[in-house]
């Protein structure tokens, strides 16, 4: 293997990484701050996806430049209002009851993936992205890249400052780390905890719509992307540890690395590697590499 | 664990339970009726697309005899697989089992068709009808009694190919990428066995079936390639042509059977503009010059939600329906002593598919039957596949000797049928 194929793969599982962290990051924040298992996410990742193409369609077919750009915001917005919807009418009043919530969110997951099938039909979409960020830019030792794929390195750093900035700086994200430790303490200092709990999940589930849009342009947009993102969502809070935004971004690193590697090297077994990653962290680090022991 | 329900919130959980209703959309009820005519399609996993519209040109068909043969009203169970040998197989077993139906028409998947041709040799008194599926081994090795296939496979389909590759481009160097299951194996045989023949070279890539994400394998193609042949399909084709595209791909494209297809170009994106120009071989184009054709693809417009040209498993599924319709009118509806009349009409079917192409069975219940070379070309804004050339009458071992064929080994990953000219 050469060396700028080596490099080229690489630089492909960064970007793989990069979308990878974006939907687990929002996956990972609504466990580890309200240990709730929404095994709806792979859910708010289409339904932002679908919704943001049912935006972009209509202007991009008018050919406004800025297409695009409304359709994530779109498809942000219409996920973080399902995921408050979710959080406001059913997990709400059964917080701290970890299966329950598992069983409820696979059941909407369900009927959600149902009704996108019966508006949406089963025909594959995919959103073009804007002139600015589409075709290939010159990138040392590896040549010409798609530049969408180093747009998507951008935002997941992005995603990742900004969480971590909103944790570790503000007020509200003082009240989130507080609510961790102790939320009757919280609660008893007089600050409004669902209050909180609505402002994480919409954050979550704008994350996972963010994902969407960007995933729905790198590759295409069909039923059954829920299931994978969720798959991988979860193996990636596993192998980085749930609720840590460093140890989801470790996490998303070794997914798509391994995903794009072992495609390079053995294809047939390539999606084994994810898992063998998953059962030696397991093993070794049951809590996940940045996870904390309890 | 307990929850209670206040007054206040149990009214609010009607309330949002009564506006779903209304607004959810929710399944119709089938009625009954005396032949039970089950079938599996993927309206699920990459071939989704495919799926439905190969139910909805057996709708049309059903709907042609009024849902009645033989006096006897069809009554159809409609089931869903995701392209994975085991959940058609699940499928397959409900519908004889639970669902009680006299035949199966499916699967649409390769995989999927070697599980069914091993279940049916189980049963006793059913049969089952091919749906779409493509597999080489489904009634070439091992086959089974109860299992009958009316639509030519994917080493048929590419008859032709590989010598108009290697002859009228002169391409002396070519990579194959290819999904790794049973189809695309059948597929690369097909193409293999012709070019390398006349002293091709090739190389192959092969990813599993669901993979989104080819960036590292696009990066591997040589660049000695003079050509490309894609064999992929459903949105495994999709995301191979994007990503080529994004990575600044320009090699002349060869396409394989379900690359061509009405569910990769009504797929809006990226990929278009590269698949104008490609050449493909399969068992339909968009464009055939066939009266036969004309009146089916007229008649398929007309069906709600039909695409500007029906699918290729669109028109596999309409030919294996078709020739189960022609078997039931033959025996007028009698399925009794254990389908034997029904299955020997079967065999003995000589009829026209949609395309116009004469379609017969050989001895090991498998189709005889024309395909063609088609090529993209823009036709009022739409890539449109136009029939160019029409190869007559292929059999399953594309006219070689069946023992010598057969001795050639069966398609795998590591037997692609690239054997040189001794």
């Amino acid at each position: 293997m050469t060396l700028q194929l080596t490099l080229t793969i690489l630089l492909n599982g960064l970007t793989l990484a990069a979308l990878y962290f974006i939907v687990a990051s929002g996956f990972s924040l609504i466990f580890g701050l309200m240990r709730t298992v929404n095994m709806a996410h792979g859910s708010l990742y289409m339904v932002g996806a679908y919704v943001g193409y049912a935006v972009f369609e209509p202007l991009y077919d008018q050919d406004v430049w800025y297409a695009w750009y409304v359709g994530l915001v779109a498809g942000m917005a219409i996920a973080a209002v399902l995921g408050v919807a979710m959080q406001k009418t059913v997990l709400g009043w059964m917080q701290g009851q970890e299966l329950r919530q598992a069983l409820v969110t696979i059941g909407i997951s369900i009927i959600v993936a149902d009704q996108l099938l019966a508006n949406f039909g089963a025909t594959s979409r995919q959103f073009f992205a804007p002139d600015a960020i589409f075709g290939a830019s010159f990138v040392p030792g590896v040549g010409r890249y798609p530049t969408f794929r180093l747009f998507q390195i951008g935002v997941a750093i992005a995603v990742g400052i900004g969480l971590w900035l909103l944790l570790n700086r503000t007020k509200v994200g003082l009240m989130i780390r507080a609510g961790v430790d102790d939320r009757d303490i919280l609660s008893a200092c007089g600050v409004n905890v669902p209050l909180v709990n609505i402002v994480v999940f919409a954050l979550g589930a704008a994350l996972a719509g963010l994902g969407g849009v960007i995933g729905a342009t790198a590759q295409p947009l069909a039923q059954g992307v829920d299931g994978r993102f969720l798959l991988i969502s979860l193996v990636v809070v596993i192998v980085g540890g749930m609720g840590s935004i460093t140890g989801t971004a470790i996490g998303a690193i070794l997914v798509g690395l391994a995903e794009q590697v072992g495609q390079a090297l053995f294809p047939t077994y390539s999606v084994i590697l994810t898992f063998v990653i998953m059962v030696v962290v397991l093993a070794l680090r049951p809590q996940g590499i940045m996870g904390r022991a309890r | 664990m307990t929850i209670r329900v206040s007054r206040r919130r149990a009214l609010q959980g009607a309330g949002a339970l009564a506006v779903a209703a209304a607004t959810l959309k929710a399944p119709a009820i089938a009625q009954n009726a005396p032949i039970r005519i089950g079938s599996v399609a993927t309206l699920e996993g990459p071939f989704a697309t495919g799926g439905q519209d190969a139910y909805r040109a057996m709708e049309m068909l059903f709907q042609a005899e009024n849902m009645t043969i033989g006096g006897r009203r069809i009554e159809w169970i409609r089931e869903s697989s995701n392209a994975q040998a085991d959940v058609a197989l699940a499928r397959a077993r409900k519908l004889i089992e639970q669902d009680n139906v006299d035949f199966i028409i499916g699967p649409l998947s390769g995989a999927e068709g070697i599980a069914l041709k091993d279940y049916s040799a189980t049963l006793n008194g059913k049969t089952i009808i091919n749906g779409g599926s493509g597999a080489a081994d489904t009634t070439l090795r091992n086959p089974s009694r109860n299992f009958f296939r009316f639509n030519t496979d994917g080493t048929q389909w590419m008859a032709g190919l590989g010598t108009y590759v290697r002859r009228t481009l002169n391409v002396s160097e070519v990579t194959i990428v290819a999904g790794d299951y049973a189809f695309p194996y059948a597929q690369v045989f097909g193409f293999s066995l012709e070019f390398c023949r006349l002293g091709g070279k090739a190389n192959y890539l092969w990813a599993p079936l669901g993979t989104t994400d080819f960036a590292s394998q696009i990066a591997q193609i040589p660049r000695s390639s003079g050509a490309l042949v894609v064999v992929h399909g459903g949105t495994d084709g999709l995301a191979f042509m994007t990503q080529y595209a994004q990575a600044g791909g320009n090699l002349p494209l060869i396409g394989g059977s379900i690359m061509a297809d009405a569910t990769m170009m009504s797929a809006r994106g990226p990929h278009r503009r590269l698949m104008v120009g490609m050449v493909s071989g399969g068992p339909v184009a968009d464009v055939i010059d066939d009266p036969q054709w004309n009146d089916f693809v007229a008649r398929y417009k007309r069906m709600p939600g039909a695409f500007p040209s029906p699918s290729i498993h669109a028109v596999n599924f309409a030919t294996n329906t078709m020739a189960a319709i022609l078997a039931l009118k033959q025996v007028n509806g009698d399925l009794s002593g254990g389908q034997a009349a029904f299955q020997r009409a079967l065999q003995g079917l000589k009829f026209k598919a949609p395309t116009g192409a004469e379609v017969s069975l050989d001895h090991n219940r498998h189709a005889i039957s024309d395909v063609f070379l088609n090529r993209i070309e823009e036709r009022n804004g739409q890539p449109t596949t136009v029939a160019f050339q029409r190869a007559t009458q292929i059999n399953q071992t594309l006219g070689v000797p069946e023992a010598q064929f057969l001795a050639l080994g069966a398609p795998s990953r590591n037997n692609p049928g690239c054997v040189a000219a001794s």
